[in-house]
């Protein structure tokens, strides 16, 4: 579904990102773990097509399409969705119109009918149960004066509206408490199935006893130095990042 | 000098036209035609303002003082069939064909006891004169102002409202003032008159539009007396044709306890200048001013108000927006004056700016004169662009980046007109800026 090869990308003149290669089938679940600052919400970022980011090597292809040539919308609407770290807030804007706007678009690129008021209400009103969202929060514009943990869970729901056929989660987990983080992983479980991909950005172990991954790898100063199984995340959770210094390896 | 002739020459035209009103106008009682008189006086003395004053830097009105206006003639436009945008449910209609009333545009039948809503020019010529010596030409000061001083000394038609003490109007009234085709160097100067009296309300749109391609100008003053305990909302639309001049004044009196919602849409016209300003008279009184203007193109739109704190313990809140593309300007100049008795002032300001392009500029500048000591006066202003990250949340959402910068751009607009409490007013206002957004870009059908 998902091929990284030799990815490079720097910001602000400076390279992040220094050969990241990776493949993601459908239907698996890869956990991508690392220190503050290593590189994963440059990542996350870069396969979502944020121009401030520039790739100077590599490439991505996604359905054997090559994705650093499509626009941000285009591959929204081709099934990826990116989960902020930090969603942006956009005054005047109501969830609801937004959200609406955002899932006609894409099912309209997919060739599936607009839905209606009606009909959209009723899939929202759905996972709004599912994620114990406010009927209030819908009318409110989207994020503004939001709690970290409310925008957060704004995010996975706006996923769970929009199924993704590749969820890339950045960090969903942090500022969350545990029950909060229960709904967002339940939520996250439940959109898991053979034709979807999800890609788990974290930093802490936590969140991984709650979505199991198929793959985690540990990525190290712009480089994916480590992959395994979730054994790894544990190993991590009781060894730090420190131990990896000693040892880089590529994958 | 030949442009400096030009002026003069186009400046003789208003005094030919002058004398030509005067004998037009003879029914006109003769307070009016004193004041009337030394309006004119005034506007020979001052003369078109030219950027070296202060309060019109950034507006330089040199090509409408070079152009001859004469004074529009109504009398073929009647012939002609109109569609202005009406507002469904109102109380009355006044409707102003080339600064003359039309009444078969117009509706005020079944109006509630102690509403009047009339032509002023009827009014003047057999209504109460109390009201009218009392109030016309009392509040806005033509001291300064050459234009509400030209407007004063071409008082002829235009709306005169007025409610009396105690008298909640539910639905509104509008004024609409239409330029017609053929409207090519013509000139209006719409006169309106609101007084309210003690615990009255009352909603007032004025809408001034016209047509596009002709050079035209309309010079327009309304007055507004907000009685003790009264509550006023005015919402002004300005959809000029795209060649046109549009200079206007809005002031205010308010009593003890009122309160005064201005709201100022500024959306046509190749020169627009507004002037808001508010008196609040008596203890206790709230203003609010709110603004949106967009333009594009060359246009410019100048908003200079005015809170004049008068007494203690008043309160006004400022709100205005800009929308500016192209190689369009703007200029906003909020001046709040808190008088030395005025303890208590409350002033909130605020101005907010996105530029769509880097062509378009805006210089925004409050003026605080603050002469009483316990009082709080906050201001603020903002230039900027749209939000890139906001931008870029949109887009990868599957919002295209068309649709995504025209709906962060409504959503900037809206949070004025969202500010108007009258819903028909507030959704008509919408309907039309999302009309001119859209032509400015191809949102897809989804949004
Ligand atoms: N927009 C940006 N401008 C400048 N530096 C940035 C920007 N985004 C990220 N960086 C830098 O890139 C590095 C990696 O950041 P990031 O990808 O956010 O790491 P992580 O998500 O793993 O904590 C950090 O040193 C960070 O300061
Ligand atoms: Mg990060």
């Amino acid at each position: 579904m998902l091929e990284i090869k030799n990815l490079h990308a720097q910001v602000a003149g400076k390279e992040i990102l220094k050969g990241v290669d990776l493949k993601v089938n459908a239907g698996e679940v890869h956990a991508i773990m690392g220190p503050n600052g290593s590189g994963k919400s440059t990542l996350a970022q870069v396969l979502a097509g944020r121009d401030v980011y520039e790739v100077t090597e590599g490439e991505v292809f996604y359905q054997g399409k090559d994705l650093l040539a499509m626009a941000p919308e285009d591959r929204a609407r081709e099934g990826i969705f990116l989960a902020f770290q930090y969603p942006m807030e956009i005054p005047g804007v109501s969830n609801m119109y937004f959200l609406k706007a955002a899932l006609n678009n894409i099912r309209k690129a997919q060739g599936q009918p607009e839905l209606d008021a009606m009909d959209f209400l009723a899939l929202v009103r759905e996972k709004m149960k599912l994620l114990g969202i406010d009927e209030a929060l819908m009318n409110r514009a989207v994020n503004e004066g939001f709690s970290g943990g409310e925008k957060k869970r704004n995010e996975i729901f706006q996923m769970a509206v929009l199924e993704p056929k590749l969820a890339i989660l950045d960090e969903t987990d942090s500022g969350l408490d545990i029950d909060a983080l229960r709904v967002v992983a339940d939520g996250v479980n439940a959109l898991r199935n053979p034709a979807r991909a999800i890609i788990v950005v974290t930093h802490y172990q936590r969140l991984l006893n709650y979505i199991v991954p198929d793959f985690v790898h540990v990525l190290y100063d712009g480089r994916l130095v480590k992959s395994g199984d979730k054994n790894l995340a544990l190993e991590l959770e009781e060894k730090g990042y420190g131990w990896l210094e000693v040892q880089p390896q590529t994958v | 000098m030949p442009e400096v002739k030009q002026a003069h020459e186009a400046t003789e035209t208003y005094f030919a036209e002058f004398a030509r009103l005067e004998r037009e106008t003879s029914r006109q009682p003769e307070w009016l035609r004193l004041k009337r008189k030394s309006a004119m006086e005034r506007f020979a003395d001052l003369g078109f303002p030219t950027t070296r004053q202060e309060a019109w830097r950034f507006t330089n009105v040199a090509p409408l003082a070079r152009i001859t206006f004469k004074q529009a003639d109504a009398k073929g436009a009647a012939r002609e069939a109109f569609k202005p945008a009406l507002l469904g449910d109102v109380a009355a209609r006044l409707v102003f064909v080339d600064g003359q009333w039309n009444p078969k545009l117009s509706a005020l039948a079944s109006l509630p006891k102690g509403v009047l809503v009339s032509s002023l020019a009827a009014a003047l010529e057999s209504g109460d004169q109390g009201i009218l010596e009392g109030h016309l030409a009392c509040y806005a000061e033509d001291a300064d102002h050459a234009f509400t001083a030209l407007n004063t000394a071409f008082i002829r038609d235009g709306a005169l409202i007025r409610i009396a003490d105690g008298v909640v109007l539910e639905k509104p009234i509008h004024v609409i003032f239409i330029r017609t085709g053929g409207a090519q160097n013509t000139v209006t100067h719409p006169r309106t008159l609101i007084v309210t009296g003690r615990e009255a309300q009352a909603m007032v749109m004025e809408s001034h539009c016209g047509p596009a391609g002709e050079t035209y100008f309309t010079n327009a003053v309304t007055e507004i007396v907000v009685g003790e305990n009264a509550s006023v909302e005015h919402v002004k639309l300005q959809e000029e044709g795209d060649q046109a001049f549009y200079i206007a004044t809005v002031q205010a009196q308010q009593a003890r306890a009122s309160r005064f919602h201005s709201h100022s849409v500024s959306l046509g016209a190749a020169l627009a200048r507004n002037d808001i300003n508010s008196v609040m008279a008596g203890e206790g009184a709230e203003c609010t001013l709110n603004g949106l203007y967009q333009v594009a193109g060359t246009q410019h739109v100048d908003h200079h108000t005015r809170l004049d704190h008068a007494m203690p313990h008043c309160s006004s809140r400022e709100y205005y927006r800009g929308i500016l593309d192209g190689k369009s300007s703007g200029v906003f100049n909020g001046a709040i004056i808190v008088r030395k008795d005025a303890q208590k002032t409350d002033a909130i300001q605020s101005n907010k700016n996105l530029l769509l392009s880097e062509e378009a500029i805006i210089n925004t500048k409050p003026e605080l004169q603050i002469l009483a000591d316990d009082v709080r006066c906050t201001h603020g202003a903002t230039i900027g662009q749209l939000d890139p990250d906001a931008l870029f949340y949109l887009r990868a959402r599957g919002i295209g980046l068309e649709s995504a910068r025209h709906l962060l751009t409504r959503a900037f607009a809206n949070d004025v007109i969202a500010r108007i409490h009258f819903a028909p007013a507030r959704e008509r206002l919408e309907a039309r800026l999302l009309a001119r957004l859209s032509a400015a870009w191809k949102p897809e059908e989804v949004l």
